[in-house]
């Protein structure tokens, strides 16, 4: 396809931009494949805006006297008469951001809406932008993403006595949401773990996602079981938990829905473990939001955000109302107690809820991030990320389609990861110095999930990103954000390694709205950062001065060095 | 002491406000000045202070097998929840208690019986350290627009307001006096604050007694006078704090509002802040929630909104910045008045001094603002904060909105400020624990009579000496926020809970982590290092000088780490002066231990987690139970958050 079928007017000169944070500017704008660039032409400034097309979620577009010219394009001699008039074009990105077009010309107006409208929700994915960014920083031979599980696992040498790497998904035949290779007990073959994938929903049988050095107890995750209205049961799959649990007496399951949920999955072939086959396991159920209900909390979160509204009692209301805070605390307090049976009762745990896709991988992430140490780094962040939500397989394509603007029909849109960032920032909030990243690694990330110039985010599944050839022809995200520049800027200037589990308070006093997120776009944001700016040059004014006056001879002087 | 029934109850139980089951047992003492609670732990001594003047309420519940329950709730937002085994010595602790914390005379206050190691000599310098003429020097008063007037001495023209006042040059004696008895107890128009830029001043009254149609020429003449000194301006503002409704109803009593046509060349403006007695039952409907055990996030922020108090706030607010804009951006003069001009007039006039004035972001400056727009304007400090047993319905929470929106702007400007909240709370504390004598009495004139200059320590001293643990180490004086006039948002998204005031003492519930206290020993051995630095050069020098190169000495390492771990020191907020007889905290808190994990695994947990196991379809547990729950045996101390609610 070209795209330039999708361009009718490319280039429109005298247009007003407005934008948050800034003065209105004028210049031209132009639209292409994937970015609307403007460029200001005011004297002594040259300020240009590039923005992908795939960020855009929503537009809104009005022309004058739109109704009398309804047969616009099939009539020439009007598009003349009108040439006079203007329209206005509110694009409304997914980062939350509102942009404001002043076009002149009716016709030019509503072709850049149209392209817009087009172009930012192609659905062949080898046709987004991540296939044509070439930036000259860097190679498409570098390396692609920061770990695998291979690699993973080969480092955990304690793993090695009980655990083995099956590569049984070498094809992704057994399961597809999942990597080629896997970590499951050592003493449970491949054939049985074909037999496994059947019983449950996806193919997504137990695999190791966590072990826990302290104790050598783990996280499991999987998807529900397919008991259906008849209870079925599979030997196997009873063998290869027993396997996790061998030598010790017990271990946790946490469902993420709700015990009335887990039994209705049943009348759709879904259910949950029995009691009776699986006598080891304590099942938990924590109901979780999900799916659709998230999205609308977004969307109704946003909402009251951008509200002008000058009511106290409204906006309260409306924030109560959209119920993300709820979100978060669930969220939170589920994997704290997932946490908590790990390292303080010293049981293994199982997670899952349906697909296995979404709260599943929320709440072990959390989780590891409240007892592991090692993910705290930002390169710790950023590999679990890439092994527990890109590996893993949550389907990014299909829930970050579309954000919080888009009018469009809600299809398997759902902001958990949103809502993963939100909750890691929470925690930020309350360990200030325990996480080595910044929240501005947090902001880019609920950017480059919704549109990258990367292809890390590209697809629901490692076996979709092989077939596109993502790693060979784009590049990696990871990577970028750990070049030097970034990595000033991601990461967190007053980290402190701390080995202790960093459990969060969950009372709503607590938590709080994630105003750099929300709010990002207002002035008020701003003030804040320039409090983080002041924040880091304390920092590094004092490391050099370490530095210069001592060397190498403290810990911390060290840090700042690394940082 | 007549008022101790019993001095001494053993085997009282103090239970965890948020988890009732993890309780300590000890023995309650009660003092002339506080209640103790001495935990019986072997091993260790903890033990919680309460000042009498701090205890807010007290309520006895009903007995029960286990005991008699007395709740205690504190001005400072603690609340304590002690089971006495024997109703009879609950009833007398109850008793003692209610006495005790309900002084009916001024000289049984704290602050005549708090005697710190300080001489007379110290004790004139402390109450010397903040002098009101200094600041007004400052804002380049008297000149020739505005000239102290000693109208006021011996308050004979207001018995509510200081003894200086400034007021405009040309007004005379006569048109003061005559103006004072048209406005409520005397309040006339004089000045609070005074821009030296351009002329434009803030001034203050009470509310005129205009009825329905009475005027008054001098008062008439005072506004003039006031107007004529802002030479640059051809109208001024007067402001009434008021909700029109309340201003018009205050008509009929002979009071309310001046009219446009009256007064030459002012525009009459309402603000609608509530009265008091809307404030405290909001702060009141506030504290209900976040006192509740466990509550939802909908629960919480169910309760903030129908409790209105960040709606109050953001009126306080949104006052404030309609005049500091009026002064700073329109140049134009500001009359503030509400009905008597000590409450809602003190909270804006300060919030717009703050918004205003960087010197009023200073330390310093906040201790000087609060003595000027509240303790020598006559905000009615005794009764608003119930230093003595009086009225409820004269109880208010009108200095606690100033506190809290201060902090509001704090969290907007994290640079603006020379300050913490730590300071705010701090101050917070000694508004109501009358441990100085800064906020005892209504006004001028009855701190003045009490001689609380002679026989009390000031607070502003106290603090200036421990400045080190108020300092916002990311406070900048050349930073773009500092300069001018702050110009915050106040779209209700602005406005925040104010956790660490009133959930202080809950301690799970805040940061564990402090940037604040790690910048600011950072800072320190920034500036440490730069001596040493500085010392080394010079060193060399000397040594270059001498051409000798022996190895020059080489630096300490600096071993101090500065740590932001707060768990342990979550009352750091207020200085633990154990023998000058400090209140609320005890001087030794327990304290959490510094690992997290518990060492010990649950031993207990089993049991509790095998209940209910055998329920039908193989469907276990589907309450919401944590397998760890508040049953088993877990560290009484730690600072763990549980999360078993859902």
């Amino acid at each position: 396809m070209e795209f330039s079928e999708h361009i009718k007017t490319a280039n429109v000169e005298d247009v007003v931009l407005r934008q948050p944070l800034h003065p209105p500017g004028r210049g031209t704008l132009c639209i292409t494949g994937h970015h609307l660039l403007f460029s200001d032409r005011e004297e002594g400034s040259c300020r240009q805006v590039l923005l992908l097309l795939r960020n855009i979620d929503a537009i809104e577009k009005s022309v004058e006297n739109l109704l009398t010219c309804s047969g616009l394009f099939s009539n020439a001699g009007l598009s003349q008469r009108l040439s006079g008039s203007s329209g206005t074009i509110t694009i409304k990105c997914k980062d939350l951001r509102v942009l404001q077009l002043d076009i002149p010309g009716m016709e030019e107006c509503l072709n850049i809406a149209r392209s817009i409208e087009t172009l930012s929700c192609l659905d062949s994915m080898s046709e987004l932008y991540p296939f044509f960014y070439r930036p000259s920083s860097a190679s498409l031979r570098d390396q692609w993403g920061l770990s695998s599980l291979e690699r993973h696992y080969s480092q955990m040498k304690e793993l090695h006595d009980r655990w083995r790497l099956s590569t049984v998904n070498r094809d992704f035949s057994v399961c597809p949401s999942y990597p080629q290779a896997v970590i499951v007990p050592k003493s449970t073959d491949d054939d049985m773990l074909e037999k496994v994938a059947k019983f449950r929903q996806g193919g997504r049988f137990p695999v190791l996602c966590y072990y826990h050095k302290k104790n050598g107890m783990v996280i499991m995750r999987s998807s529900q079981p397919l008991t259906g209205a008849n209870r079925k049961h599979c030997r196997e799959d009873e063998q290869l938990l027993q396997a996790v649990i061998d030598g010790s007496d017990k271990g946790y399951i946490i469902d993420t829905r709700s015990s009335q949920q887990a039994l209705q999955a049943r009348m759709t072939g879904g259910g949950l473990e029995s009691k009776s086959c699986y006598s080891s396991w304590k099942r938990l159920q924590r109901q979780m939001e999900r799916g659709k209900a998230l999205q609308e909390s977004l969307i109704k979160l946003v909402e009251a955000c951008g509200e002008e509204s000058n009511n106290m009692d409204r906006w309260l209301s409306k924030l109560e109302n959209s119920k993300w805070l709820s979100h978060v605390q669930t969220a939170l307090s589920t994997a704290g107690l997932l946490a908590e049976c790990v390292e303080r009762d010293g049981h293994s745990v199982l997670v899952h809820g349906s697909e296995g896709t979404d709260s599943t991988l929320l709440i072990s992430t959390l989780a590891q991030l409240i007892m592991d140490p090692s993910c705290r780094t930002l390169e710790g962040f950023l590999t679990l990320l890439e092994r527990e939500w890109v590996q893993a397989g949550h389907p990014f394509q299909q829930r970050c389609a579309h954000s919080a603007h888009s009018h469009a029909r809600l299809q398997q849109e759902s902001p958990v990861f949103l809502l993963l960032l939100d909750c890691v920032w929470q925690l930020w909030r309350q360990f200030p110095l325990a996480l080595g990243f910044s929240e501005a690694l947090l902001l880019r990330l609920a950017t480059e999930a919704y549109a990258s110039d990367y292809g890390t985010f590209l697809g629901n599944n490692q076996q979709e990103r092989c077939a596109l050839g993502v790693k060979e022809n784009t590049h990696c995200l990871f990577q970028a954000l750990l070049r030097p520049r970034e990595r000033d800027c991601y990461s967190n200037p007053l980290y402190e390694h701390t080995e202790l589990a960093i459990w969060p308070s969950v009372y709503p006093q607590s938590l709080q709205l994630w105003r750099g997120f929300f709010l990002r776009w207002t002035p008020q944001t701003h003030h804040l950062e320039e409090a983080q700016e002041e924040i880091r040059n304390m920092v590094i004014e004092w490391g050099k001065l370490a530095l210069s006056s001592c060397p190498a001879s403290t810990r911390r002087s060290e840090d700042v060095q690394n940082m | 002491m007549e008022h101790i029934r019993l001095p001494k109850v053993d085997n009282v139980r103090l239970l965890d406000r948020i988890s009732p089951r993890r309780s300590r047992v000890g023995t309650l003492y009660l003092t002339a000045t506080h209640t103790i609670f001495v935990e019986n732990e072997a091993g260790v001594r903890n033990e919680t202070w309460v000042l009498h003047s701090l205890v807010c309420s007290l309520e006895k519940q009903a007995a029960t097998a286990s005991g008699c329950s007395l709740l205690i709730h504190c001005k400072n937002f603690q609340v304590l929840n002690f089971v006495i085994p024997r109703e009879r010595e609950c009833h007398d602790v109850h008793l003692s208690l209610q006495r005790l914390s309900q002084p009916e005379r001024p000289d049984e206050l704290y602050c005549f019986s708090y005697k710190p190691n300080i001489d007379a000599e110290e004790r004139r310098q402390e109450w010397d350290f903040l002098d009101l003429r200094a600041d007004y020097r400052r804002m380049g008063l008297p000149n020739s627009l505005w000239k102290l007037s000693s109208v006021n001495q011996h308050y004979k023209v207001s018995d509510t307001y200081p003894a200086d006042l400034f007021v405009p040059e040309s007004a005379t004696p006569p048109v003061i006096v005559g103006s004072s008895k048209f406005r409520s107890r005397g309040r006339f128009p004089t000045l609070s604050y005074y821009s030296k830029e351009n002329h434009a001043t803030i001034c203050r009254s009470s509310q005129p007694l205009s009825g329905f149609s009475a005027r008054c020429l001098e008062d008439e003449q005072m506004l003039e006078a006031i107007l004529r000194s802002n030479p640059r301006s051809d109208f001024m503002y007067v402001v009434d704090t008021r909700p029109k409704l309340n201003a018009i109803a205050n008509r009929a009593a002979g009071k309310g509002y001046e009219n446009e046509d009256n007064y030459s060349n002012i525009k009459f403006q309402f603000i609608g802040i509530e009265n008091i007695h809307v404030m405290r039952n909001s702060q009141q409907k506030m504290m209900e929630v976040c006192e509740l055990r466990s509550p939802s996030m909908s629960d919480f922020l169910e309760g903030l909104e129908t409790s209105g108090w960040l709606k109050h706030i953001k009126a306080v607010l949104d006052a404030g910045i309609f005049i500091a804009k009026a002064v700073a951006e329109e140049g134009v003069s500001v009359l503030v008045h509400c009905s008597d001009g000590w409450d809602r007039t003190a909270q804006v006039c300060s919030v717009a001094c703050v918004l205003l004035d960087p010197h009023y972001r200073t330390l310093r400056g906040l201790m000087v603002l609060i003595e000027k727009d509240w303790i020598s304007f006559g905000h009615k400090f005794s009764h608003r904060c119930n230093h003595l047993q009086g009225d409820p319905k004269e109880v208010s929470p009108v200095i606690d909105q100033f506190l809290e929106c201060v902090w509001q702007l704090m969290e907007q400007f994290p640079c603006a400020f020379e300050f913490n909240a730590r300071f705010l709370i701090t101050i917070h504390s000694h508004i109501y624990s009358c441990q100085y004598g800064n906020f005892i009495g209504n006004n001028q004139r009855e701190r003045t009579e009490l001689g609380l200059r002679g026989k009390t320590h000031s607070l502003w001293s106290y603090l200036w000496m421990n400045r080190a643990d108020y300092i916002n180490p990311l406070y900048r004086p050349d930073h773009s926020q500092t300069q001018g006039l702050l110009r915050p948002s106040t779209a209700p998204y602005c406005f925040k809970f104010w956790r660490a005031l009133y959930n202080r003492f809950d301690r799970g519930m805040h940061p564990r982590q402090s940037v604040e206290d790690y910048l600011s020993a950072i800072q320190e051995e920034t500036q440490q290092l730069e001596e040493q630095l500085a010392s080394h050069k010079q060193k060399i020098a000397q040594l270059e000088q001498k051409q000798e190169w022996s190895v020059p000495q080489k630096a300490v390492p600096f071993d101090k780490s500065p740590t932001g771990w707060t768990f342990c020191n979550d009352l750091a907020n207020t200085p633990q002066d154990y023998t000058g007889g400090f209140f609320t905290s005890s001087p030794c808190q327990p304290r959490a231990p510094i690992t997290f994990q518990n060492e010990e695994s649950n031993k207990t947990s089993e049991s509790i987690l095998s209940n209910g196991s055998d329920q039908e379809s193989g469907i276990a547990d589907v309450s919401c139970r944590s397998p760890l729950s508040e049953d088993s045996t877990r560290d009484p101390d730690s600072d763990e958050a549980a999360y078993s609610a859902s």
